[in-house]
């Protein structure tokens, strides 16, 4: 069932919300044992809200389940974006986007486990007290990362289920295609960003998941816009014109020949006319400058986390600096460890010219061809991830470096913060196989418009 | 670029942490890997291009100077473990 249809049926009081809130949370918990896609499970909240909605069910979401990546901030509930440097936060306050949701009747079922502060692309990075999520295909298999408990439990969930989500590099596109289902990531600026622990701040952006485009469309535009509290969010109208050309990027499609065929096939029933385009800076420049980028911006986002005020607090035996360092090196994984470095590397005198700020004009060079080719198209196609969804046992040997190609598709679209959706496109081996369009920025209605249009509902 | 030793401690002195020999010996060789992988962008031509600080044009964004509520002393306290007296309670300075 879609949420307009949902949100009727309890208009209509044909559902009872009280009691299909708890018959959701019940389901959620058992899925939960098994599968561990919530690092936690609002109960208390839900039933509050749901209490709410069966009083006033007025709302564009009411009663609709929705699940929330860890890294976004919801008053009075653990909020640690899946790090022991904030295990055991609370926020006093509740994200933007957030409170959108719930000012429309959605029920807020949880938060999904992720890698630490998104530092990932399988969802194995995660800090002290929770569990890795497995993938809802194959138990042996991650969900992709970072959002990979959102994937999880969206595909997973028998009920209706929605999941907030946030990319950085490619968080949202990677967990949907490995787990199955829809991820949307809108254009940079679109969504306020008030209320998520960044990451990269030039790079942030919350998107939703769900089971279907439409549910996917339905909760964009009730979180989208412009907010004082986050200065670099936008107002915009945005064009809702039927895409007429589309183009494949060739070298995105330089992958196993089992996917390419799969999404070729899938092109194809969908009625698409495409031709081929290449990206060549893209594909050559696009993860080092990303890399760069976001580590830098990492290394600094992440200087406030020094065991005061709030997260890991330990005994005030040392002065100063060493009180902080010895928190940040108990609360930090390797990974971000791995990742301060850098960035501080990146950012210091004597490096900065030729790291940090290569990349940033390395990314607007990587814009200008993204431009030059939407002068033709207005949607380019890939696949969403150049492999199926890997084994734990095969994660496991991998180097970082390693780690950090696999996000060779999904890292240009987002350095360059151009809206793009991963949905199905078939199946190999019986594992999900996502496929990429990727429009220009503020042209996020098109994405939806062109699959709409195209009957991929 | 070599990331030896010596240049991770300082790094890592830089951004506050402390390293046991063992994640410094793994780290070494890591770190390098990638910092060779990142070398391919000397060969990027970015003569007379702009560094893009955002994908996006972003404009100064003021808000009215207005006197808005701000969270209580209770609230801003709330999850800190470290307090004495209504303050948070932080480490000896010197």
């Amino acid at each position: 069932m879609q949420i307009k249809e949902f949100v009727a049926k309890v208009k209509s009081k044909e559902i009872d919300i009280l009691d299909y809130t708890s018959k959701v949370l019940q389901e959620l918990e058992k899925t939960n044992n098994e599968y561990h896609y919530l690092s936690n499970i609002s109960k208390e909240l839900a039933l509050y809200l749901a209490k709410k909605v069966s009083k006033d069910p007025s709302g564009k979401l009411a009663g609709v389940p929705i699940s929330v990546k860890d890294c976004i901030c919801i008053k009075g509930l653990e909020t640690s974006a899946c790090s022991t440097i904030l295990k055991g936060y609370k926020p006093v306050f509740t994200a933007t986007v957030v409170n959108k949701l719930i000012k429309e009747g959605a029920i807020i079922v949880g938060k999904t486990i992720q890698d630490e502060f998104g530092f990932g692309s399988f969802c194995t990075n995660i800090g002290n007290g929770f569990s890795t999520p497995l993938n809802p295909f194959d138990k042996e298999r991650c969900c992709g990362g970072s959002s990979g408990g959102s994937a999880g439990i969206t595909k997973k969930s028998k009920n209706l289920h929605i999941s907030i989500a946030e990319s950085t590099g490619g968080s949202i596109a990677c967990p949907a295609s490995f787990c199955g289902i829809v991820g949307f990531t809108p254009t940079y600026g679109l969504l306020s960003r008030n209320g998520l622990i960044d990451y990269g701040s030039s790079l942030d952006k919350i998107g939703p998941m769900a089971k279907n485009i439409n549910d996917c469309q339905t909760i964009f535009e009730i979180i989208k816009g412009q907010d004082i509290k986050d200065p670099t969010s936008k107002f915009k109208i945005l064009d809702t014109n039927k895409p007429k050309t589309f183009a494949i990027i060739k070298e995105a499609f330089e992958v196993d020949s089992g996917i390419k065929e799969i999404i070729l096939k899938k092109l194809s029933n969908l009625g698409f006319e495409t031709k081929e385009i290449s990206l060549p800076y893209v594909k050559k420049y696009a993860i080092p400058a990303y890399y760069i980028i976001s580590m830098a911006e990492a290394s600094t986002n992440l200087a406030k986390f020094c065991g005061l005020r709030y997260g890991l607090q330990m005994d005030l035996k040392e002065k100063y600096n060493e009180y902080f360092s010895k928190v940040r090196s108990q609360g930090f994984s390797k990974e971000a460890k791995r990742r301060i470095l850098i960035g501080t590397f990146a950012r210091m005198a004597g490096y900065r010219d030729a790291y940090y700020l290569k990349a940033l004009k390395v990314r607007q060079k990587i814009i200008n061809e993204y431009k030059k080719a939407f002068k033709k198209n207005e949607i380019l196609i890939s696949p969403s991830m150049p492999i199926l969804p890997p084994k734990f046992t095969e994660i496991e040997k991998l180097a970082p470096i390693d780690t950090y190609q696999m996000d060779q598709l999904t890292v240009g679209p987002n350095l360059a913060g151009l809206p793009h959706i991963s949905i199905n496109a078939g199946f190999k081996e019986e594992l999900p196989i996502g496929m990429m369009l990727i429009g220009d920025h503020f042209n996020d209605n098109s994405i939806f418009t062109a699959l709409g249009e195209y009957g991929e509902n | 670029m070599e990331c030896n030793q010596s240049l991770i401690k300082k790094l890592a002195k830089n951004a506050r942490i402390n390293l046991s020999e063992k994640e410094l010996k793994e780290l070494e060789p890591e770190l390098n890997a990638i910092l060779e992988n990142f070398k391919i962008l000397d060969k990027a031509e970015t003569k007379r291009i702009e560094p893009a600080f955002h994908p996006i044009e972003i404009q100064n964004t003021m808000r009215d100077d207005i006197i808005e509520k701000s969270l209580s002393q209770e609230q801003t306290l709330k999850n800190a473990s470290l307090k004495k007296d209504g303050y948070f309670k932080g480490p000896k300075v010197v």
